[in-house]
Formats: C-alpha cells, structure tokens, sequence
C-alpha cells in the first residue's frame, strides 16, 4: 500500500506528494472519504489525480492511499441488462446506498457477489488451455451465451473442471500450473483486448434505417460518426441502432448528457422486442450513464470502460455494436483536466494528444479473429456521435474523428428545422464500406441493389443542381424531364429517406421492405417518364402512384412479401398507363 | 447565509486580481469552503475557496474585492462548503444573490441546510417526464408542449420581451395548478427596471405569495451571480423533493451568470476557450440545468426556465449553444415577429420541446395533436419559403395552393401566434389550429389522417370541393 498525502486540489484534479512508487494510471483513494481516482501524472515527487467524485470538501494534508494497481472493469456473467457509472459502479446498488442522489464515497461490486451461474464446460480434465481458449459457458440471458475465457497469462492443462452453479468469484476450472480460472475476470480498460488477427469486414451492420443501410452503410466492425448541432438527432439516430440493429450486444454510453435520456432507455428497453431474438432489448444491452452533471473525470473514463466491456464480447465471437453519445463530452472531459494540469493547449485549448486518443479509441473498433484455438470471429462496431459547437464540422473533434471512422453521417440543422428525419445530409455524408459490402447486398438482398441504391443517389444529385436553377427562373421554365425529377426526388427523399423514429412501423424497416421500396420509386419513375409528352404534365401529377409511394412506409413489416411484388406491378407502366389513358 | 466569526483570523492575503484573492501559511482548508472577509473598515463580504495547495489558497469573493486591501483584511475559513438554509417560510420573500433577504422581513429560520452545489440525480431514479403544463401560449401549448420536469429556455434577443413572456408563464401556470404550483425565480445581472417590474408583476398577479425570488441586480456584484441559480435550484429542490411540491423554476439572464463564470475564469488565467469562456462551461452549465426533473414514485418536480440572451441574436454563441445542446429544446423569440408587432413573438419553426411526445395526446392533451403540431408545422414552414421565394421571383407565377398556404401562413402569424396576454386552453388553441388549416384545401393536409380531419375540421370549409 503507498500512501501519501494531498498536496492541492482544483476541481477535478488533485496532487498528492509521498507517493514513492506510485505509476501512472493507478488507482488511488483520496481524502478521508476516499474518493476513487485515478494517476495521470508523475512529476518527481509530486503526483497529479483526476478524481471520478466531486472534490468539494477536501482538505491539503488528506491521506491518498494505492495499492499500484489501475483502474480494472470487471468482466463476466452478470454485465448485460446493467446500467453502470464510468467507473463502473453499478447505478441501482449506488441508488440502495445513497438514495436518489448520488453521495459521494458510493461503492458497489460491478458484477452481482451472491447470484449463482450454472456452468458448462466444453473442455475436458487433462485438455491444454491458453489464453483466449474457451472453457465452457453460462447462459447469461435466454439468447446469450456467455463464454467462459481463459484470461491473460493463464494457460496448462486442465485438472479439474465441472459442471455446476457457480459465484462469478469461484473457481470453475483449475490448471496443473496450480492457476484457477474464475467467471470473474479483470481488465485495465485503457489497454485494447488482444485478438489474434484484425480482419476485413464483409457483414453490414443492419440498422432498419434506410439512409444507413441503403446509403451509407457501417460493417460489423467498422466505425462512424454522427456530428450534428443540437437538436438535430443525434441521440435519437444513436438510440434507433441501439433498438434496431442486428448486433449481438449493445453497448450504449451515454457521456456526459442529459439524464432524461437515460432514464428514456431504462424505461423503453426493457419493453422493447429484439427484433432477431424477441427478447427484451434490455438484456443484450449495457447502459454506461455518466451524464453530463456527473463528475467529469468520471466521464473521461467511461468511453474506456464502455469498450472494453463491448471487446470482452466481442472475444467471445459475438458482433457488438457501441454507440458513445457524445464523444465531444469525452473530449471536453480531456481538456479540462488538461487545462488544471496546466499543460500546454493545442486547437481550441484541447490538448495536444486529442487526436491520438480518438484514434486510438476508433481503433479499438474492428472485425477479428479472436485468440483463441477455435479461431472465432468477432467485432465490434464504433458509432460515436459529435456534438461541435455551433454545428461547425470544422472543430477539431470532428475533424480528428473523420479522419478515423469509416463512415460519415452528417447531421444537417436545417433538415431538421424543415423536420426531416433522420437528419442525415445525403450529398455530405459517406461510407467507405460500400465497396466492401457490395458482394453481400448483391447476394442477399438482390443483384440490382447497388445500381438502384446509385440511381436513387444520382436523382438526389440532379436535384441539387436543379434547385439551384429553379431559385433563379422559377421552376416554371424547366422542362418536363426536369419537373418530373424534382417531383421523384421529393419522393426519395419524403417517402424513402424520412423515417420516423416513434412510428411503431417506420422505426424499424426490413432490408428487403428497403429494397422493394426502392424498386417501387424507380418503377414508377420509369412510368412517368413514358407518360411525359404522351399526357399533360399535370394529369402525370394527379397519377395515384404518388400518395401510394408516401404510404408504403406505413405497410406492415411483415406484410412485405405480400404486399410489394403486387404494388410494384401495379406502378409499373402497363397498368398505370391504361388507367391514365381510359 | 450568514456564517457565524468562530474562526480563526487570517491576515495572510499575498495578492488581490479582480475576484480573486491570494493567501498564505493557511491550513486545514477545505476545497470550495465558504469564506467571510472583513476589510479595515469592517465590511463583509463572503467567499469560496476555488483551489487549496500547501502554501496557496485562492479564494473568489462573491460581493467583488473592491474595497479589500492585503494587510487589513481578515479572512475567516467556516470549516465548511457552501450551504444555504431552507424553510417553507421562504415562500413569499425576495433575497439577493447571495441569498439574503432584501424585502427588509429579517432572516428566515432555516428548517435544514443544503450544500448549494447539489448532487446529481441517479439516472435509474428518475421519472422520465409525463405531464403536460399549461402554459396558456398556443405557440408553446400547441407547437412546443411544456412538459412537468423538463428544462426548456428561452432564447432571447437584445430587447426582446422575454421576461414578459416568463412572467405570463408564471402566473399562468400557478394559476392552473390551483396555486399548487410555485415559482422560483432567479434574477442574474437584471435591471432594476426589470427589478420593478418583476416585483409588481409577482404582487399584482397574486403570485408573489407562492413564489421565492433572488435576485441579482445589474449593479450588484457579478461574481455574486455564479451563486444566484444554485441558491434557486437548492430552493426548488427542497419544496419538490422535501415537500413534494411542483416548482417552476425562471433563471434569467443566464448569459449574465456566464459572464461572471467567464470573468472569474479570466482572473485565474485559464485557458480561454470560445470567445474567452472558460472550457469547463459546458459542464458547469449542466450542472445547474440537470437539476430539473422528477423522482420515481416521489411527489414534486423541479421544471426549469432558463432565459438565455442570445448576443447580437447569434444562435451559434457559446452560451446559448451549450445551453441548447444541454436543455431539453428551447424557445426561441423572433426579432422579426417581434418588429411586426406580434406578441409574443415565438418563432416555431426553429423552436423544439424535445419531451413534448411524453405530454401529449389522448388522455393528456388531445389524440390529434401530434399530427396537428406536425401539420401546422409543416404548412408554416412552407409558407415561409413560399413568401422567401416570392420576394426573389414575385408573386405572379403563384398557384392557387401557395396562394391558399400563403393565407394560412398570415394568419397563423396574426392570430396563432399573435395571442397578447390572454391565456387559451389548450383545446382553445388546437381549435384555433384547425380553423386556421381550413384555409388550405383538404388534399394539402398530408400530415393528419382523415379521422381527425373529419372530426377536427370546421364543416364549412371541409365541405368545400378541393
Ligand atoms: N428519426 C427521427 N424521427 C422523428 N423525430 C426525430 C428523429 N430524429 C430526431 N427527431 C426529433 O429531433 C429532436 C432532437 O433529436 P435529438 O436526437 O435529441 O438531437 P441531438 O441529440 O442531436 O441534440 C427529437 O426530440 C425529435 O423530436
Ligand atoms: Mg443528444
């Protein structure tokens, strides 16, 4: 144990000085309440702490105690279905403690003491184990297995293990080595899990929303930002892939935001279906909740233990998908602790190593191979949202993370002053996975996936060139085939790009509802442009092909199959045309 | 929050800069201890300790340091953080900044004592927002629902009448809630014009007896305000949490409180972020405004209205965008409105109440609501564009439906938003609404389904062929 005493406190960050030994990013308690922090610098005697807990009441002279450890998540059967802190205390034991506002000194075990799992084992007595090798599962939740790891540094043959119930702090294996294995394992979440291989990414992440999965789509394992001024959608968008995407597990890290939106998630997500599993969402999920009126230092950290806890997952060969809201609360956490190190500032007075962390956070990001003898596959996917002030992408957090991630979704204020949502700037907005997923579209959803998904972003380009003209002259003086593409862009972007986030249909739609809509659009686009000279402009206007497209959101998931292929032959020119003529 | 002089004297000051004041060969200090210093000529003025080292206490002096020299003022360390002393007798009573009475009826004997600072509420212990406040504005009831519990500011501009708007909400909403309901209100940096008017208003209207107010005035010290809206928000947390009270909360001017933020910030030379605020502002501020909302299976709520003026009506300006990015929508008043003569001149299109779903509806407001905010909406921001692209490209080239939205979009300005001082129900405003969609033909009305327009819509103009 060193222990030494408090030197200065401003805010967050307090010095201590006697603390021979002492490395960076170690834990220590601080002040008579013994208040959690953590080492972020070591100057000669003097040693700098970020405090995870307010510091108002502390005195110079205090004790500072550490047992030259750092900060370690706890990992194991117990974690989904939790809402923790940043640190990691577990916000319902914290509640039990300290009533409905958290009192400082709060502590609680990450991972439930008493409750027992039942464990089976898939290795035998007298097998050789390494690290990352699986010993056997628990089954966690109705849908999820969890897989029993052997952790870092441990590996021999195994002597004895059985199947039974179990504490996550009991053996359930022993090693010749004399090792144990327990459920409950330990992590520094600062250092990335390792894996035996970063792999390419073939697999979308599917999302139900059609602007990500048609138009600029993530894989499972890629990375994406969601910068966007406030108000724009930032934490609806997050919370949409939360609920609807076909990741495995969810982690979901509410940084330094408002505490409503969390208690939004507490209240839906258990009484929200997944839509693969039909579980409540609840218990594929971990909520981190450090809002933004938590300790700040607290919030610095949270990111970290958000993603560890998703590649501990991830190790055992599920797809997990993080959704951090907001990063730029991270960032802002990093410089003001900066700022009471005194350190010297870079851009905007953050520090100097931003954009290494942020790299070095996405990059935590991935598709692997994971150790292990069985070779399994597993990933986890980054979606971080930016919050630049003012709505300017051209501050340093957005920047740094764009060079990063992988795909770019855009926020745009005045879509969402016009109220069209998801928010999302077709003409900014990228992904640099399409090349990558083109195969696996064309495969399974169809082959003309790519060419229509192209088509419908052509019409949208042409219509913001068309615009511009049409501010000039007035829209009267374009020709048919122009007045007709500015009537099918709007289409596109109504009955196909906007998608209502609390419509108990809209919010979620099926890829393959996705592809067909597409097809109906273009179907009845090609319809039109064989009427155009045939029919006066404004009869092609009173088709009925039009209030039937901004309808077809509203169609039943599950009517899909049934409904489309019909509708579609029906705005296909044929028919549509004779009823015009007759 | 008076502090009694047990303590020890310190006359140990190395240095004075604005706010701050430098000390010496202190021990035993606390970080953000309250302070009391007491100059040569004996004058008071309290302060916190804002960083404690082995040889180095920075205090900040909440009335100012004018007034305080290094060898003749003593300085008083209380042992312990700022606190402020509640009572439900404080019901009725001014105070000032630092939380002293300024209506002349002496001290209020404090029930219990609350560090001013508060906690933060657990996020599994909240409610999430539900009940819908009536605020008699059809352009908050109708197109930006309030909602029990939420922190919903208002984003003014120079000029602008918005505490006329938050005193009307004031009385409006007290009066609704049978006098259940009580205002906090917090004044930062005001006027004493404004000063005056407040206070007639709250007299008048019968309001004062269930409301408390601090107030900070414009020539008050402005270090005084960094104290002014937690002494509110501890108010408001005890009549809600401890007495099970809803409270409504008024923070103005929250940009004055900023200021102050920013100028004690400068003292310190730290490093200045966005136009010299300080780059802890985003979670300074949040921690003011997280202290809204409701507990799980508690009685009470803390509601907040915070008024945020925006410099030069610039939206992007670092306190209203870390304001808008933290509260939960915002209001935002309209120079343009405004010019014309329209009260109170909300401007809906960029205006947002984010909790809005949770408050609305059957059972709540009324089933077609939702579609009704959204179609009214819809419509005036077409008209909106309409009367943009004919100011560039004239009127002549007009359609009859652009005519029709036109017309709409004149009077939902004139009359909608337009409504003075007198407070409509909410059915009175989506009444309104409807009448006002008339003006469009039928086919134009894509946002609300055919039930509702057939039940909702004023029979004369639903039987006109469109
Ligand atoms: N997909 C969507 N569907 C419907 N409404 C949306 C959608 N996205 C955003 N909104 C609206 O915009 C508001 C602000 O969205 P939010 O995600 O909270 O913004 P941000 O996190 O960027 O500040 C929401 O309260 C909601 O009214
Ligand atoms: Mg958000």
């Amino acid at each position: 144990m060193i222990i030494g005493k408090i030197s200065r406190i401003s805010g967050p960050v307090v010095n201590a000085r006697g603390m021979e030994g002492i490395k960076i990013r170690d834990l220590v308690r601080v002040g008579e309440l013994g208040l959690v922090g953590e080492v972020i610098e070591v100057k000669g005697d003097q040693i700098s702490i970020q405090v995870y807990e307010e510091t108002d009441g502390l005195r110079v002279g205090e004790p500072v105690k550490s047992d030259g450890k750092p900060f370690l998540a706890e990992l194991g059967p117990g974690l989904l279905g939790m809402i923790y802190d940043g640190i990691q205390r577990p916000l319902e034991v914290i509640r039990d403690q300290t009533g409905a506002f958290i009192a400082r000194g709060a502590s609680g075990d990450p991972l439930h003491r008493g409750k027992r799992w039942h464990f089976v084992p898939t290795v035998k007595v007298g097998e050789p184990v390494a690290h990352g090798d699986v010993i056997g599962w628990v089954q966690e939740t109705p849908a999820i297995r969890h897989k029993i790891l052997v952790p870092e540094g441990v590996a021999g043959k195994i002597v004895k293990i059985k199947e039974g119930d179990y504490t996550v702090e009991e053996p359930v294996a022993e090693l010749d080595t004399g090792q144990k294995i327990f459920m409950k394992q330990l992590w520094p979440i600062r250092r990335p899990r390792p894996i035996a291989q970063k792999i390419t990414a073939g697999v979308p992440l599917i999302t139900g929303q059609r602007i990500f999965d048609v138009f600029f789509p993530v894989t499972k394992g890629g990375s994406a930002i969601v910068p966007g001024p406030f108000g724009s959608g930032k934490t609806v968008t997050q919370q949409a892939l939360a609920k609807w995407s076909d990741a495995d597990i969810v982690v979901y890290i509410g940084c330094g935001e408002r505490g409503n939106e969390m208690t939004e998630v507490l209240t839906e997500f258990p009484h929200l279906e997944d839509p693969r599993t039909g579980q409540p969402l609840m218990n594929r999920t971990v909520l981190i909740a450090n809002t933004s009126n938590m300790p700040v230092a607290a919030r610095e950290t949270s990111i970290y233990t958000g993603i560890t806890i998703a590649e501990y997952y991830r190790d055992m060969g599920y797809d997990v998908a993080l959704m951090a809201d907001s990063t730029s609360r991270w960032a802002e956490a990093l410089r003001e602790i900066s700022g009471r190190l005194e350190e010297m500032p870079g851009e905007e007075g953050y520090p100097p190593y931003l954009a290494s962390r942020i790299a070095e956070f996405y990059e935590r990001a991935g598709r692997v191979i994971c150790l292990g003898s069985d070779k399994r596959q597993g990933s986890v996917t980054v979606i971080g949202a930016v919050s630049p002030p003012g709505g300017d992408f051209s501050e340093p957090v957005t920047q740094n993370s764009l060079r990063i991630a992988g795909a770019f979704w855009g926020l745009d204020a005045r879509l969402a002053y016009s109220r069209h949502f998801p928010a999302i700037n077709w003409l900014t907005s990228y992904s640099l996975y399409l090349d990558a997923l083109q195969d696996w579209y064309k495969r399974e959803i169809g082959p003309d996936f790519i060419q229509m998904r192209q088509e419908l972003l052509e019409i949208l380009q042409k219509e913001d060139e068309l615009k511009k003209i049409v501010q000039l002259v007035g829209r009267e003086s374009l020709s048919e085939p122009d007045k007709l593409l500015l009537d099918i862009a709007r289409t596109v972007r109504d009955d196909f790009l906007r998608q209502n986030a609390f419509h108990e249909v809209d919010a979620y739609c099926p890829l393959k509802k996705q592809y067909y809509m597409m097809q109906a659009i273009l179907a009845f686009y090609k319809t039109c442009q064989g009427l155009l000279g045939k029919i006066p402009y404004e009869e092609i206007l009173k088709l009925p092909g039009w209030e039937q497209l901004s309808k077809m959101r509203y169609v039943p998931n599950d009517q899909t199959e049934s409904y489309f292929p019909g509708f579609i032959r029906e705005l296909s020119a044929a028919s549509m045309t004779k009823e015009v003529v007759a | 929050m008076s502090t009694p002089l047990y303590a020890k004297a310190h006359r140990t000051i190395t240095e004075i800069k604005g706010p701050l004041v430098f000390l010496q060969n202190v021990s035993d200090v606390r970080y953000g201890e309250r302070v009391t210093l007491v100059d040569s000529a004996g004058h008071r003025k309290s302060g916190q300790v804002l960083e404690v080292g082995e040889d180095l206490v920075v205090v900040q002096v909440f009335e100012g340091s004018d007034g305080l020299d290094k060898k003749g003022t003593a300085v008083f360390f209380s042992g312990d953080v700022v606190k402020l002393g509640l009572s439900e007798d404080m019901l009725g009573r001014v105070f000032d900044g630092s939380g002293n009475p300024r209506d002349g009826l002496g001290d209020v004997l404090p029930e219990t004592e609350r560090p001013i600072t508060g906690s933060p509420l657990n996020p599994v212990c909240r409610q999430q927002p539900f009940e819908f406040i009536e605020t008699g504005i059809s352009a908050i009831d109708l197109m930006n629902t309030l909602v029990k519990g939420q922190k919903l500011p208002i984003f003014t501009g120079a000029g602008l009448p918005a505490n006329r708007v938050a005193v009307q909400i004031a009385r409006q909403v007290i009066r609704q809630s049978k006098e259940e309901l009580i205002v906090v209100f917090a004044g930062m940096g005001i006027t004493s014009r404004e000063y005056s008017y407040f206070y007639k208003e709250f007299q008048d209207s019968g309001a004062l007896a269930n409301s408390v107010l601090f107030l900070n005035l414009a020539d008050d010290p402005t270090i005084e305000r960094i104290l002014t809206p937690r002494l509110a928000l501890t108010t408001a947390e005890y009549f809600a949490f401890d007495k099970g009270r809803d409270v409504l909360v008024i923070l103005t001017d929250m940009l004055n409180y900023a200021n102050a933020l920013r100028e004690i910030s400068s003292a310190r030379e730290e490093i200045p972020g966005r136009r010299g605020y300080p780059g802890y502002l985003y979670t300074d501020l949040a921690t003011n405004y997280e202290r809204a909302g409701i507990i799980k299976g508690q009685k009470g709520s803390v509601t907040q209205l915070p008024i945020v003026t925006m410099p030069n009506d610039d939206i992007t300006h670092p306190v209203i965008d870390l304001t808008g990015y933290i509260t939960e929508g915002q209001i935002i008043l309209s120079r343009d409105l405004d010019r014309r003569g329209i009260y109170p001149p909300i401007n809906p299109l960029p205006s947002l109440s984010r909790l809005m779903n949770l408050g609305i509806g059957k059972g709540k407001t009324r089933e077609d609501h939702r579609q009704l905010q959204d179609q009214l909406y819809a419509l005036y921001a077409q008209g909106k564009e309409i009367e943009k692209l004919t100011a560039i490209i004239g009127s002549a080239g007009l359609g009859t439906t652009e005519r029709q939205i036109l017309r709409f979009t004149e009077r939902f300005e004139r009359e909608f938003i337009n409504q003075g001082e007198q407070p409509r129900t909410i059915q009175e405003s989506l009444n309104l609404g409807w009448e006002l969609l008339s003006e469009v033909s039928r086919s134009e009305l894509r946002r609300v389904e055919d039930k509702y327009i057939d039940q909702y819509l004023p029979k004369k103009a639903a039987a006109a062929p469109s």
